[in-house]
């Protein structure tokens, strides 16, 4: 169908775009500079964004599914009937799949990444993700304890890690190279963890530190168009700031066109305090460094005050969790490759750590000046569902707002959190950046049509029912939290597919993922290497190990030309 | 000749995938690697329907699939409810489907986790699933341990793939390097192989795991001389091996499940298994029988946020073991039409159930003809998964691998014939 959205108040940062009264036009799922629409959507005092992109979400894949099966109490709530052809569903924190799209595409969202696909089960990934319709999902796979990685690290053999990743992307149908508490998981094989980016991964004689430097390199030189995207180690405890510091650094020569490094979640990492009586923020020497350096970029991983579900592929942190809590704890080892941990949590405003928690990520979002370096999320489900995210907008946007929630909370946040002096306000043009634009230039997805709403890009569109130039988001954060839960109407891939909350038509979105294209020889090479050892290691034939094309029905392939 | 390599065998949840199998002419000369079970599934010396057929005056009239498949449309589109039960043998690819016809035509959608390891998920849902891969132990385990269920009959390769035999990168020496524990009722074929047999006293298990969490915790003086029939210095010596073991795995099948004490036996074998990963590192699995019903667990779940046992009747999935389950709605008589897919509810479901079964119009689709075959009033037959089709399946531990496909046949995928049910359905239901 062809359209026009007329009259709109458009942002759209990554063409310099900022609150401009102007019409968009669409055809065949493309922006174009003009058309003779079919339909024209009069959007006069309203918000035009790009669609959202969301770098961060456990939306897909064996660990989510675990999650449901540990909590059909998340189930009882979130529940949405059948109607007119949608799908019915249920879940808050890990919802179904069908409504995790619709519940996406009613904000105002067409992009999410799925954080963490072990390769193993990368089959299992993929089937959610066409399971889950209208917005386009993309997987990183899990490398950061990958025996292969592992030893070609240490045998500082890059051309042969090269080619191993390039495989893995391929085999794997993967986006881009993702580390979790590298060498750490490998430990909790043994039900150990690493103490620090220098101390030894059991057996394998690396480091940490090894690992993140070489699958940085590695990773530019395959051009992904993502840089490596890290949890880093000793994730959640008191005092890991210094680790975060000290692997941000591992990689600050390496900055090329893009960023070299994506510090996922950040908040969890910015701690300080030796326990978790003494624990406070750190995101002051956090900010600091980032707003110096160009090489990292980094989503803020807040924290929502109420129940939820942590999964992360961090086995050993789940397990230090489920001590603390009591509980119920699931864990998923990956043979060769990695694990995982689930947990249900709650954040209590009551809580000293929580309240803390709950002003770290905001202080990351407001402290790091650039909004191109630092992005909305919540780690979706891991600090909270996806569903709060006009919340921290609205927290983003108003002192005022900051400081009701700073007076009901624990009042440690005041001691041991700085949120209280800060009086930094975000306007509609950084939002729109840290909601999308941002995100896809660090996912190097701005190349290929997200994020942006000039001629070429993917008809991909947020139309939200607030006029920028009526309304003081500072005085009125009610008006902003209102307007990003459920758009006027999203658009992607140039349908209409939500109106209003109400979903109209549910498309299939597609499956993004990279390949890089090496010489056949080089692919040869790499499959001889590993064979003998997958046949004594794994318990999967190699044959049967990839992610055939069947699983991937609707791809956006983005081939890369690496030699 | 051809020879087909890493094909995966459709019987049971180990799903291995390093069969070999030799066609000619389309047809099967023979089998590698399996044992006995896959090999008899894989070159299928079973009766094989030849047409769908149709009930009409109590007798079964061959017609086509067309015909077939159009009668159960009519049947499901104008039933107020209906079971949709099995999905243990298909794929992920026709389990999609069949939930989602539930949900078009507000049905209830159960497998048969609601009568194996029904009580295992429940204990999931309450304390957790501290789980691996297979390789993990075959690379790491120095000590196995297989509680209520003889894998050796049951799952006959499971010993020498993943736990016991196997070569593994920690595990150079095999199985000299692990240590067997068997626990059971009775001395089992695996009981007989294992280092240590420990016999318990038949629906006692309850009480030797609690034996056992209270020694590891530091209460061995509370424990009486001698606990579900095995003698305290066994327990305390049990204890000492598990939590001494460098990389535990704790096996359980029915006999925990099943017995007294059912869910609550699974819970408390996951807190102890929780316990020890205090002390050292250990995980469970279990031991899941059909070769694709994790995958059903698992699908259900990302469908609809519940494993099994899902009713659509509000317009939405709601889930309640013991209600919303295939032998309690049967038992209830609420049903007007009940379809089953690769499954045989008739040879172990009550002889009550039956009898309620015998009074709606039951809906059969399976490659083989089997007990329910004899209540069925249309039966459509499969092209085998894993032989003459291909799709996804899931190993006892959520391990996704693809059925392959290597002889070529006339009958209809199941996944085929979901969809063309599910396209007759939703004409019907619109027009």
């Amino acid at each position: 169908m062809r359209l026009q959205i007329k009259n709109g108040v458009v942002f759209d940062p990554l063409n310099g775009i900022s609150g401009e009264v102007m019409d968009i036009f669409i055809e065949d799922g493309k922006i174009v500079e003009e058309c003779k629409a079919e339909r024209i959507i009069d959007a006069s005092g309203k918000l035009v964004f790009p669609g959202g992109i969301d770098i961060h979400a456990h939306v897909a894949g064996p660990k989510v599914t675990s999650g449901r099966i540990l909590r059909p109490e998340d189930h009882r709530i979130g529940v949405e009937k059948r109607w007119n052809g949608i799908h019915s569903g249920t879940g808050f924190s890990i919802p179904s799949t069908r409504v995790t799209g619709y519940r996406y595409a009613r904000m105002g969202y067409t992009t999410v990444i799925e954080a963490a696909m072990p390769p193993l089960e990368a089959k299992h990934t993929h089937e959610e993700m066409v399971s889950i319709p209208i917005i386009d999902n993309a997987a990183l796979t899990l490398f950061g304890n990958n025996w292969n990685v592992m030893e070609l690290v240490r045998n500082e053999d890059y051309d042969s890690l090269s080619s191993f990743i390039a495989w893995m992307l391929r085999t794997t149908k993967g986006f881009g190279v993702k580390l979790v508490n590298p060498g750490g998981v490998e430990n909790w094989g043994w039900g150990k963890d690493v103490d620090s980016i220098h101390s030894k991964v059991l057996h394998f004689d690396v480091t940490p530190a090894e690992i993140i430097r070489s699958l940085a390199i590695v990773n530019d030189r395959l051009k992904l168009p993502h840089s490596i995207h890290i949890h880093f180690n000793n994730l959640g405890h008191p005092g890991n700031y210094e680790t975060t510091l000290e692997s941000m650094k591992l990689v600050e020569d390496l900055k090329g066109e893009r960023q070299s490094m994506h510090a996922t979640h950040l908040q969890f990492h910015s701690y300080g305090g030796e326990k978790w009586k003494d624990m406070c923020s750190k995101s002051e020497e956090i900010a600091k460094y980032i707003n110096k350096h160009e090489h990292i970029t980094a989503d803020m991983g807040q924290v929502i005050f109420g129940d939820t579900t942590t999964m992360t592929s961090d086995g050993p942190m789940e397990f230090s969790l489920y001590k603390l809590s009591g509980r119920k704890w699931s864990n998923h080892d990956v043979e060769i490759e990695t694990g995982a941990g689930i947990i249900p949590v709650f954040y209590s405003s009551k809580n000293a750590v929580n309240s803390i928690q709950w002003a770290i990520g905001l202080e990351l979002g407001l402290l790091i000046e650039d909004p191109w370096k630092i992005f909305v999320s919540t780690d979706h489900p891991n600090g909270g569902s996806f569903l709060f995210y006009p919340y921290i907008i609205s927290w983003l946007m108003s002192e005022k707002r900051r400081k009701r929630t700073i007076s009901r909370i624990h009042q440690a946040v005041n001691s041991r959190a700085i949120l209280g002096s800060i009086d930094k306000e975000r306007d509609f043009n950084d939002i729109c950046i840290m909601t999308r634009s941002g995100p896809a230039r660090a996912l190097g997805l701005h190349k290929y049509g997200k994020g942006h709403l000039g001629v070429g890009a993917d008809a991909d569109i947020a139309i939200y029912d607030i006029d920028p130039k009526d309304v003081d988001p500072s005085e009125e954060s009610n008006k902003i939290l209102k307007a990003f839960r459920l758009t006027h109407c999203t658009i992607k891939g140039g349908e209409i597919v939500s109106r209003g909350g109400e979903i109209l038509s549910s498309v299939d979105g597609k499956t993004i993922w990279c390949n890089p294209y090496l010489r056949n020889d080089e692919f040869e090479k790499i499959r001889k290497r590993i064979e003998r050892k997958f046949y004594l290691n794994y318990t999967v034939s190699l044959s049967n190990y990839p992610v055939f094309d069947a699983y991937v029905p609707n791809p956006m392939e983005i081939r890369i030309e690496v030699s | 000749m051809t020879l087909h390599t890493d094909v995966v065998c459709p019987f049971c949840g180990c799903l291995c995938d390093d069969i070999a199998v030799e066609v000619e002419n389309n047809e099967i000369i023979e089998v590698k690697n399996a044992c006995e079970l896959g090999y008899s599934k894989i070159v299928n010396h079973l009766e094989r329907y030849r047409s769908p057929m149709i009930r009409e005056n109590g007798k079964l009239k061959e017609v086509s699939y067309d015909d077939a498949i159009e009668k159960i449309a009519e049947i499901l589109s104008s039933s107020k409810r209906v079971l949709y039960y099995g999905w243990s043998n298909t794929t992920c690819e026709a389990q999609k489907i069949g939930i989602h016809l539930a949900e078009l035509t507000g049905g209830v959608i159960d497998n048969t986790t609601s009568v194996c390891h029904g009580p295992s998920v429940l204990a999931i849902h309450n304390v957790g699933y501290p789980g691996t891969t297979l390789g993990q132990v075959k690379n790491r385990a120095n000590l196995i341990i297989y509680w209520g269920c003889n894998p050796l009959a049951a799952h006959p390769r499971h010993l020498s793939r993943y736990t016991t035999y196997p070569r593994g990168f920690f595990r150079q020496k095999g199985y000299e390097q692990r240590y067997l524990v068997v626990i059971d009722v009775r001395e089992t074929d695996t009981a007989k192989i294992a280092n240590k047999f420990i016999k318990v006293r038949p629906n006692s298990d309850y009480a030797v795991i609690n034996a056992l969490r209270a020694i590891l915790r530091g209460h061995e003086d509370v424990i009486p001389p001698e606990v579900g029939g095995v003698p305290k210095e066994e327990l305390v010596k049990l204890v000492e091996r598990m939590k001494s073991a460098e990389f535990g795995a704790l096996f359980f099948g029915l006999g925990l499940t099943m017995s007294r004490g059912r869910y609550k036996n699974i819970e408390n074998a996951i807190k102890l298994v929780e316990d020890l990963n205090r002390y050292t590192k250990f995980t469970l699995t279990p031991m899941r029988g059909h070769y694709n019903v994790t995958g059903f667990n698992l699908v259900c779940a990302w469908e609809t946020g519940y494993p099994y046992g899902v009713d659509f009747s509000k317009g939405y999935p709601w889930y309640n073991p013991g209600e919303t389950t295939a032998v309690d709605v049967l038992l209830r008589g609420d049903l007007d039409a009940l379809f089953v897919m690769g499954s045989d509810p008739a040879a172990n479901f009550p002889k009550e159930v039956l009898k309620k079964m015998s009074e709606i119009p039951v809906i059969l689709i399976d490659p083989f003809p089997n007990v329910t075959s004899s209540f069925a009033d249309v039966i459509v037959p499969s092209a085998i998964n894993g032989v003459e089709a291909e799709g996804t399946a899931y190993r006892m531990d959520s391990v996704p691998i693809r059925l392959r496909k290597f002889i070529e046949t006339d009958f209809l995928s199941d996944e085929e014939i979901m969809k063309r049910i599910y396209e007759s359905v939703e004409r019907r239901l619109k027009g």
